[in-house]
């Protein structure tokens, strides 16, 4: 059934055909709309769910992850000063092996205040031990909110999820999105697995202090290896999903027009959609340039991005978020797997769209072209490989 | 009918090789957890002294069902248990097992948010009136007068009205209770868990470590808070405040004994004076006043 839907909405609808048992979220902008739509779900008796009504976001995560320690599937969506408030409890769904799936609509971090988009908050969670992915639409939000769960409780991974979109540019714009029947869900995900449950009469403990820090070692240890090895589990839900409902959008990577690129644009979230637009306008014009959309930032999709670049004669990495006195996160993951990898290729950051600066086709244009100009003409690197870009034609240095 | 301590369940909760204090009212309060409720308790414990008590993974001192949580998330995952519990049909009761600083302090906001939702969780404040784990520094349930290690010369506030607070949140349960009268704890636990909603019991828990006191004097200590009229045994069922039996007598102040007799028995008042021992003899009778206004 297609309806047109905001990317909340598909967010909501996402939740509600994987069967959520217990919802539990406190209203942020542009989160907002996902709560209220669930509570409407849950209260015209369309979701057959609990809804926790919480008084902050550390309290949302934790009800959503107590509810998931009591063996019941969860969700639970924030923004911005959200998750920085929940942090601390996504070390813990995160350390404690529980399968839970949440949404992050990507907005600024003040001061001062502003409600756009910027990815510094979803950035910020990389080393929680967290699935970290990004949509580039709302279609792709729904389909990878039900994806996140049958990853997020696949015995090889047993860890929590998240699906980013992008605040406003995706959570309030409405856009036709394919809903799937209920059945093609239930098939698809099954019955909620996890890796104990806290139940009464079973003295299980969570959580206390270990006699061998070896064994505290070894938990990050496994949450590592379940990272790498979810790899896998991403790239063939990806495949189950497109057989039932014939969307793929490639695992961890989406590869747009990377046949015979000679350049690489390198991006994630919704501004991939202008992304493409500017490949396309690129190619009439001449230039051979491919895009790589990253899906997921954690697992960090090292090898498929490798592989891409060993041809490339350069690649340009755009991020909406900025890690300062250092680059943009996305540019520093793609630099350290390239050079794992033995890649040895021109790299270019450019941080674009912070604070939640428009961005579009034509700005990624005259980025795009800058460097490979400069590169051409033996001019690379630019005054810094690191580049800012302010809007409006303005760069620095 | 009385409770009788010989009719309580013999099976063990609190186990040979916790790591606890000696005299640690904690280890003792959880006996008591586990006489009353059983198999049927999940605890959800924040950091604190009770992290420790449970000793070291992979093995552990308690024998209940256990999720570790950080500070401020205590009452918030409870709700979570509690709604995953009712989901799947299960006979549980879900306690937050905190501290004076997870309840009063740091855990308060959520403490306060499943309070007013009415989530179906206990929480239990077991309160040694300072942050013990961390080694003795004041809390908002530190009493008027007594040393810490962020109150050297005594700290100069008095302890915040927590019960009461609960109370105004309209919780259909509220209770205080003593690590002294294990009849009475239990009785009100058990209370607790047979009704929906939100339930508080507020524990007296007297540290000998951070109150200065021989470890053999713990039960004594806890007792002379009640009889001094300094802690006040009640319980309120739907907002209707009743003095529980063993703190009935001190209604009246001439019942009680000397303050002096519960000061002296503490290295941490040791440093207050006349003044100080007069203020707090006020205090008391302020909350006894208080607390008989919703009798």
């Amino acid at each position: 059934m297609i309806k047109p839907l905001t990317g909340n909405y598909a967010a909501a609808w996402g939740a509600r055909l994987a069967r959520v048992g217990v919802v539990s979220a406190y209203p942020i902008t542009p989160q907002t709309t996902i709560v209220e739509k669930l509570a409407e779900f849950i209260e015209r008796g369309e979701m057959d769910a609990r809804i926790i009504r919480v008084e902050s976001e550390h309290s949302a995560l934790s009800a959503a992850w107590g509810a998931a320690l009591g063996g019941v599937r969860a969700f639970t969506a924030t923004a911005s000063h959200g998750l920085l408030y929940m942090h601390e409890m996504l070390w813990w769904a995160a350390g404690s092996r529980i399968p839970l799936v949440m949404a992050v609509v990507t907005r600024t971090i003040g001061p001062p205040w502003n409600i756009w988009t910027d990815h510094s908050d979803i950035m910020g969670q990389r080393d929680t031990g967290w699935l970290i992915m990004m949509s580039e639409h709302n279609q792709e939000v729904l389909d990878s909110i039900i994806q996140m769960f049958k990853i997020s409780e696949d015995p090889k991974v047993f860890l929590p999820g998240i699906v980013g979109l992008d605040g406003f540019i995706l959570s309030h714009t409405t856009e036709p999105v394919d809903i799937p029947d209920q059945d093609v869900v239930d098939r698809f995900l099954p019955e909620r697995r996890q890796p104990y449950i806290l139940k009464p009469g079973d003295p299980l403990i969570m959580g206390n202090i270990p006699s061998d820090l070896r064994d505290n070692v070894k938990m990050r240890w496994d949450i590592h290896r379940s990272q790498e090895r979810a790899k896998g589990v991403i790239r063939d839900v990806d495949r189950e999903w497109a057989k039932l409902t014939g969307r793929s959008y490639g695992g961890l990577v989406e590869r747009y027009r990377c046949d015979n690129a000679k350049y690489h644009i390198i991006g994630m979230g919704a501004w991939v959609g202008d992304m493409k637009e500017a490949v396309d306008i690129l190619r009439d014009m001449g230039y051979g340039i491919g895009l790589v959309k990253v899906r997921y930032v954690r697992p960090f999709p090292g090898e498929e991005i490798a592989e891409t670049l060993a041809s490339s004669k350069g690649v340009i990495v755009f991020d909406r978020s900025v890690s300062p006195g250092s680059a943009g996160p996305l540019y520093l993951d793609v630099l350290s797997h390239a050079y794992i990898h033995g890649v040895r290729v021109p790299i270019q950051n450019v941080l674009a769209g912070i604070a939640g600066i428009d961005v579009g086709y034509d700005d990624i244009i005259g980025g795009v072209t800058m460097f490979i100009n400069a590169l051409e003409e033996g001019r690379w690197p630019l005054p810094s490989k690191i580049q800012w870009y302010f809007g409006g034609g303005e760069w620095w240095p | 009918m009385a409770l009788s301590i010989k009719a309580l369940p013999k099976k063990k909760y609190v186990l040979p090789g916790n790591a606890a204090c000696p005299g640690c009212p904690e280890a003792i309060g959880l006996k008591y957890v586990g006489m009353a409720l059983g198999d049927r308790a999940i605890l959800v414990i924040p950091a604190g002294c009770t992290s420790v008590i449970q000793g070291l993974a992979p093995g552990s001192g308690l024998s209940f069902p256990i999720a570790n949580v950080p500070f401020a998330s205590s009452d918030a995952v409870a709700a979570g248990l509690s709604a995953a519990i009712d989901a799947r049909g299960e006979d549980g009761v879900i306690v937050v097992w905190a501290g004076d600083g997870g309840t009063a302090d740091i855990g308060f906001a959520t403490l306060s948010g499943a309070a007013e939702r009415g989530d179906n969780v206990i929480h239990v404040c077991v309160d040694n009136e300072a942050y013990m784990n961390t080694g003795i520094q004041r809390s908002s349930l530190t009493p008027y007068g007594a040393w810490t290690t962020t109150t050297w010369t005594g700290k100069r506030e008095g302890k915040k009205e927590m019960p009461l607070i609960m109370l105004m949140h309209r919780v259909p349960y509220v209770a205080t209770a003593s690590i002294a009268y294990p009849t009475d704890f239990i009785e009100k636990l058990r209370r607790a868990a047979d009704m929906k909603g939100f339930k508080y019991i507020h524990l007296h828990a007297p540290c000998p470590v951070g109150w200065r006191f021989n470890p053999s004097k713990t039960v004594e200590v806890a007792r002379l808070a009640v009889q001094t009229g300094m802690w006040i045994l009640f319980e309120a069922i739907n907002g209707r405040v009743r003095i529980s039996p063993f703190s009935l007598p001190y209604k009246d102040r001439k019942r009680r004994k000397p303050l002096e007799d519960y000061l002296k028995v503490q290295g941490r008042f040791r440093g207050i004076g006349r003044e100080d021992i007069e203020r707090i003899k006020s205090m008391i009778d302020d909350a006894w006043n208080t607390l008989l206004k919703f009798t």
